[in-house]
């Protein structure tokens, strides 16, 4: 079955003629049909679309042309803007809305060959942590489906895992690719701030947010990095730095690297499990070469605090576009300011409307200072903390969540437990540094996938590939997949 | 930093979001939850710390000024809930 296959695997049948795109769209979309109305991965799916753009592939195919992912079917997080595809956020204040552009990924993917298909389900906004903040319906777990796929991106991380498409593209806020991508068992990698252009990705948190790949391997996350990468003038914060050729990355050796273990990170919420996992995978990186060395970054116990402040008080800014002016849905009123509020009162669910409010009283006159300003300067505290353990360590080592996925409903009823399932991906963007998730293990009863973090140092994610390429040459996890 | 508590209503106002009584109070329950959670970053001192906005940060970022295509004009209102020869519709702002 060739959605079954990594873009590595699919890309050379694929040059050597033996199969074509039609049909790895085919599978993909078949595969789709037989399972998610249990995972409900998708909002939605063009399929004529995605066969057009196979067939022009296959032409391109035939006619000789070398891209890196010619015929690859590769599925989008519904807040990525796709020309004259729907965009809701999973929200249902945009209405019927229809992109007018492609974002700046979706370009790239456009010309290194990618078929660029389906809506991928999300938190609302990506505000979320399980998938079940989206107004659509909550995505499922495809190892447990009474249990959360994690989130914000959890369609994208259910869809590759549950094999609807070969790879997929998601965002990461303060973990919303990596926390998802462990819950589910595939790779996530978020970037360093500024590696990826965010025009055409609706703005959560500006200075926080970055797009990044899942992918059922490393070295389909090195390929799909390398084609995102790069500075976007569109986006005036990414960043003028040469790509490396990451799948050159991946040479094995690990000798001599230094993986920083974190003391902070052994916390009292810490699955026994997750920490045997992560335990056991110390342990092998250093059968393979690597030295783990004990660091300390004492300010992680702000992280969450500060995450709250900083990234609901530019929610706050950056949702106030929608406002039933200028596209999306409308609730009609006397005045403008009338229509605004009914409209973002009906439009914008619960937890939208939670860090809206959050996000405008840490703004507000005579509390900025107290909380804006104070979660700046400890934010300030934080990336420093990640410098100076980098000044002696390559990347550091962790685990992804505190425990393997959870039941869906289980915290939905409580904010505070939600956003501290985030415990451990928050930090990584409030320091702008790079991070990805892989599979490391599974629970006893019931087997759920456990994820292990790596943290590398801002713009490091060619030696976190190297590390993480490594590991999964050395294990399994990543070639198990659940019977759906 | 103050004490946990929002008034939600004035909030609401502030970001031009029309809440139900019942919303209102259930985030004035889970709010002052979460800014008591908050609170524990009175506990660094932050004297003397620049505050950090972006991560990489980057200074008088340009590009060519140069034309280039830009929406247009029906794809820009393509998705305008009302709209008429070639506008916006939105209702009556002066009298």
């Amino acid at each position: 079955m060739l959605n079954q296959l990594t873009i590595s695997a699919l890309t050379a049948r694929l040059r050597r003629r033996e199969v074509s795109a039609r049909e790895a769209t085919q599978a993909c979309l078949d595969r789709i049909a037989q399972v998610d109305d249990r995972i409900h991965a998708f909002l939605s799916v063009n399929a004529a679309d995605a066969l057009a753009q196979a067939d022009a592939a296959d032409r391109q195919l035939a006619a000789g042309a070398q891209l890196p992912l010619l015929g690859v079917p590769i599925a989008i997080k519904d807040v990525l803007a796709v020309k004259n595809h729907p965009l809701n956020c999973a929200s249902k204040i945009l209405g019927s809305f229809i992109s007018p552009y492609d974002a700046t990924v979706i370009e790239k993917l456009r010309a290194a060959g990618a078929i660029v298909f389906g809506r991928l389900n999300m938190d609302e906004f990506a505000m979320g942590s399980s998938t079940e903040n989206s107004a659509f319906g909550a995505t499922r777990n495809p190892w447990d489906t009474s249990r959360a796929p994690g989130g914000s991106s959890g369609g994208s991380a259910a869809a590759v895992v549950a094999q609807e498409c070969l790879a997929s593209l998601g965002t990461d806020t303060g973990g919303s690719i990596r926390q998802p991508a462990a819950l589910c068992g595939c790779v996530g990698l978020k970037p360093t701030y500024g590696r990826v252009s965010r025009y055409g990705l609706v703005a959560f948190a500006s200075s926080l947010d970055q797009v990044g790949p899942f992918t059922k391997d490393i070295r389909d996350a090195a390929t799909l990095l390398g084609v995102l990468s790069g500075q976007d003038l569109r986006d005036s914060t990414s960043i003028p730095i040469p790509v490396p050729d990451y799948p050159a990355a991946l040479t094995g050796d690990i000798k001599g690297l230094k993986l920083g273990l974190p003391r902070e990170y052994l916390i009292g919420g810490l699955d026994a499990e997750v920490k045997a996992a992560v335990d056991a995978a110390v342990k092998k990186y250093q059968e393979l070469g690597a030295e783990i060395v004990e660091i300390s970054l004492p300010h992680t116990d702000y992280a969450v605090a500060t995450y709250y402040i900083i990234a609901t008080a530019e929610a706050s800014a950056n949702l106030a576009r929608f406002d039933g002016i200028r596209y999306g849905a409308r609730v009609e009123g006397n005045d403008p300011i009338e229509l605004y509020s009914k409209t973002r009162g009906a439009g914008f669910g619960p937890e939208v409307k939670r860090r809206i409010i959050l996000g405008t009283y840490v703004l507000s006159s005579g509390y900025y200072d107290a909380y804006y300003l104070r979660a700046q300067k400890v934010r300030t505290l934080i990336r420093n903390d990640f410098l100076k353990a980098f000044e002696t360590v390559d990347a550091i080592i962790t685990p992804t969540a505190p425990t393997a996925a959870f039941k869906l409903g289980e915290k939905s009823g409580d904010p505070l437990q939600m956003y501290l399932s985030d415990i451990f991906t928050i930090s990584c963007n409030l320091a702008g540094i790079c991070g990805l998730s892989l599979p490391c293990g599974f629970t006893q009863n019931p087997a759920l996938p456990i994820g292990l973090q790596l943290l590398g140092q801002p713009f490091g994610e060619a030696t976190l590939l190297r590390l993480a390429h490594a590991y999964e040459q050395a294990t399994d996890w990543h070639r198990r997949f659940p019977e759906l | 930093m103050a004490s946990a508590e929002i008034d939600v209503k004035y909030v609401a106002h502030l970001a031009r979001l029309a809440l139900s009584p019942d919303e209102e109070k259930q985030l004035g329950a889970q709010l002052g939850n979460i800014l008591g959670y908050i609170e524990k970053l009175r506990e660094l001192d932050v004297s003397g710390v620049e505050p950090t906005a972006h991560a990489v940060p980057l200074v008088n970022v340009t590009r060519p000024d140069v034309v280039q295509p830009s929406l247009p004009h029906d794809e820009a209102l393509r998705n305008a809930p009302k709209k008429s020869g070639g506008l916006f519709i939105v209702p009556k702002i002066v009298e």
